[in-house]
């Protein structure tokens, strides 16, 4: 029973983070219409009992049923529609990061996903010989010039007004043409039936869910958690604060606990873009590993021997191999 | 009329082939069907199970099927690329070997787009390219190409079909059943060879020439932008489009070679093709191998001479990795056809034929290198991977419908081949008067 208060006092607390993220409750207020629409629509929920305290607009706090705040899904036509007024993007903090691997294992919760995807990676990075290596995490960059979205043929993967790259599985031929047009190697294909697609939930391109054989699909920055005023799995799950969600026009980005001004951040820590030279414009921007809170091998320890054996390749560890040989 | 009555005897000579089929000829149809029976099995498998069944994963996400669906549009080439320049700048020796540059073409041209749909995910998919086609993705060029193209070579087949269809119609001591019979007849559209048919005949055969070339040209070009347009490391090249091109007919004139060989031999055409015409197009294998030699070696040396790191990388590769496949591609694909027809001791049919055997192989092993080690060496390095899914290797399954595919274009060759003379009985031993000037004027 304690547990739980203390969920909702969290996810209370996160909601009105968002909410103040999202300036004086427009996230909030959003949400209370669009239920509404929905109820109105036919698709109405029940009260669960339970009252949560939001804020309006005009910024009065009141208290609304808990299912109020939980949206149908998105459809396939109104996916297409980012939401008003945002422009998303994402920062990693790289000197954060010792690949604790919880942004991927909550990823694949939250969108379903057989063992084998993985939307989110980590990569052990070095940039040359002799600098220092540094793990990476690697969502989608939901570029604003996405090669993936020009190379479409059928017009399956689409960008939105809120910067995000969404793919339609509904109409995806399959054709990988996206995967091998994205020079970051972000996108998966659903090689077969997965015991993962067959969830009894409406099809929306804004969750992933359920997945379709045979099609492409990618890190989708979440747009439905950012609907109901949460940050992406990803964000809310990684136990450093590695990544920040947030806005560019508004210039907030948060991760959960700490919320900073983007430009400050990207200025003051000397923020960049991956391969930024490719023109493809990314959303998503890192720190730079400096002044690190751990060492880089912290993040080879207590890895599952599969996905340690994953980087057994890269130099870094190919070196230490080399060293304890030597010993 | 002359015409019609001076060809009898050699539509006499190649009656057999249409008349009768041999044992072994029976045996070797029987073959070809059970390897396509394979190709379904595995078809079905894949089908049934996903495309988890194909060696592609999560890097290499084109394989075999990218690489087949490149080789087969190559050797497309054959009958645009040759048989209509040849047509256009009037090179006499060519017509007992046109008919068959045409068929290869077809044939071929029908074959190479099943290839891209084995790779696609949701075949059942496959009308959104229609309905919901996006005019900015190369796919959709391609589409567009890849059909006009269909159309253009088919008319042109067709029209320099026409005058031996007529022929087998009037030709009335051809034996075979009934429905052959009737099939020429219909498909000869009343063509009787009266002047102004033949002008018209050829005034439309000289200006589908022309298209056909101009088609195949852009065909082949789009297909190499859907490659060059990524910014893949070893793709993103301006060169793609004309090395796209040479390559393809390059490969063309390889299976053109083969061809010759096998048919001559089969239907005993040494009296019509001879060894001039295997020295002829070896010549042309030979100009087209200096070519694709040329864009090979400028498309590897800027690469590796700058060194930029992603480059360096896939360089590295097809060194280490990929080192027999490269010298067997890229080396030997290319001295062979130039050492065997440059030097003129060396030119006999066999030879030539063997080299255009190593030619078709290294083509094949050259699209692969364009297509796999790419796809290993991405801009961000594979990590966090399985092991399993790092290299590619094509399965049972891909190679069952690539086999499958290879039968396909042997027995439609074949099946052609028993219907329509393999050498256009026709134009074998005149033309028609007026066939000189008709495009001057």
């Amino acid at each position: 029973m304690g547990d739980k208060k203390n969920d909702d006092c969290n996810s209370r607390r996160k909601f009105l983070k968002l909410g103040l993220l999202a300036g004086a409750g427009t996230v909030a207020s959003g949400a209370l219409v669009t239920a509404g629409a929905l109820i109105a629509k036919g698709h109405g929920t029940a009260d669960a009992g339970e009252k949560i305290k939001v804020l309006t607009t005009t910024g009065e706090v009141m208290e609304v049923d808990r299912n109020f705040l939980t949206l149908a899904p998105v459809g396939r036509k109104e996916s297409h529609i980012g939401l008003p007024g945002r422009k998303f993007v994402m920062v990693i903090d790289l000197a954060r990061c010792k690949n604790a691997r919880k942004c991927v294992e909550e990823c694949q919760k939250g969108h379903n996903l057989s063992k084998d995807q993985e939307f989110m990676k980590v990569y052990l990075l070095q940039d040359s010989e002799k600098t220092a290596p540094y793990w990476f995490p690697k969502p989608c960059y939901h570029c604003d010039n996405p090669q993936c979205v020009s190379v479409c043929p059928v017009g399956a993967t689409y960008k939105r007004s809120d910067g995000i790259v969404l793919i339609d599985n509904e109409r995806c031929i399959g054709c990988k043409f996206c995967i091998t047009a994205c020079p970051y190697s972000t996108r998966t294909f659903s090689w077969k039936a997965e015991e993962a697609f067959e969830i009894d939930q409406p099809y929306s391109p804004e969750k992933s869910v359920p997945g379709v054989e045979g099609t492409v699909s990618k890190c989708d920055f979440c747009p439905d958690l950012a609907r109901e005023g949460k940050l992406p799995y990803c964000v809310s799950a990684c136990p450093m604060g590695v990544i920040y969600f947030g806005d560019i026009d508004e210039d907030v980005v948060t991760n959960g606990l700490e919320t900073y001004k983007f430009s400050d951040l990207i200025r003051d820590r000397s923020g960049y873009r991956h391969l930024d030279n490719l023109g493809t414009r990314p959303n998503v921007y890192y720190l730079p590993p400096v002044d690190r809170q751990f060492p880089v091998d912290r993040g080879l320890d207590g890895l599952d021997e599969e996905v340690r054996s994953r980087y057994d390749n890269t130099p870094y560890v190919k070196n230490l191999k080399n060293k304890e040989a030597g010993k | 009329m002359s015409e019609i009555i001076s060809s009898d005897k050699l539509l006499k000579e190649f009656a057999p082939q249409i008349e009768r089929t041999s044992l072994v000829g029976k045996i070797w149809i029987i073959f070809l069907i059970a390897v396509i029976f394979l190709g379904a099995f595995a078809l079905y498998w894949q089908i049934s199970r996903g495309h988890i069944v194909t060696g592609m994963r999560e890097n290499v996400v084109w394989g075999v099927y990218i690489v087949n669906f490149i080789f087969f549009m190559g050797i497309s080439y054959a009958g645009a690329l040759i048989s209509g320049s040849l047509h256009l700048f009037h090179a006499g020796w060519r017509k007992p070997i046109i008919r068959m540059a045409e068929f290869i073409t077809i044939i071929s041209l029908l074959i190479g787009p099943v290839f891209i749909m084995l790779c696609i995910g949701r075949l059942d998919r496959l009308p959104n390219l229609v309905l919901f086609g996006r005019i900015q993705s190369p796919i959709t060029w391609d589409v567009i190409a890849i059909s006009t193209d269909i159309v253009g070579c088919l008319l042109f087949l067709y029209l320099a079909l026409l005058r031996d269809l007529a022929k087998m119609r009037d030709f009335t001591e051809l034996k075979v059943p009934k429905w052959k019979k009737k099939m020429y007849k219909i498909l000869a559209l009343g063509y009787t060879g009266t002047a102004e048919q033949q002008i018209m005949l050829k005034r439309a055969t000289d200006i589908m020439a022309g298209m056909v070339i101009a088609i195949a040209i852009i065909v082949y070009s789009v297909l190499a932008w859907i490659f060059s347009v990524t910014l893949q490391p070893g793709w993103h090249s301006t060169i793609f489009g004309p090395y796209f091109v040479i390559a393809a007919v390059y490969s063309g004139s390889g299976v053109l070679i083969v061809a010759m060989y096998i048919f001559r031999k089969t239907y005993h055409l040494e009296e019509h093709i001879t060894l001039k015409h295997f020295v002829n197009v070896g010549v042309i294998m030979l100009v087209l191998a200096a070519f694709f030699g040329y864009f090979t070696f400028s498309e590897y040396l800027t690469k590796w001479y700058g060194s930029q790191k992603n480059d360096e990388q896939l360089i590295g590769i097809l060194f280490k990795d990929y080192y027999l496949m490269f010298i067997l591609s890229n080396y030997v694909g290319v001295l062979v056809p130039l050492i065997v027809v440059g030097f003129k001791k060396l030119r006999t049919i066999n030879n030539i034929t063997i080299s255009a055997v190593i030619v078709i192989i290294a083509l094949w092993l050259n699209r692969y290198l364009i297509v796999v080690p790419t796809l290993e060496s991405p801009y961000l390095p594979i990590q966090d991977s399985r092991e399993a899914w790092v290299h590619y290797s094509a399965t049972w399954v891909e190679w069952s419908l690539t086999a499958a595919g290879v039968a396909m274009f042997c027995l439609l060759f074949t099946l052609a081949s028993k219907l329509i003379p393999i050498v256009q009985v026709s134009d074998l031993k005149e033309e028609p008067k007026q066939v000189d000037d008709i495009y001057m004027k």
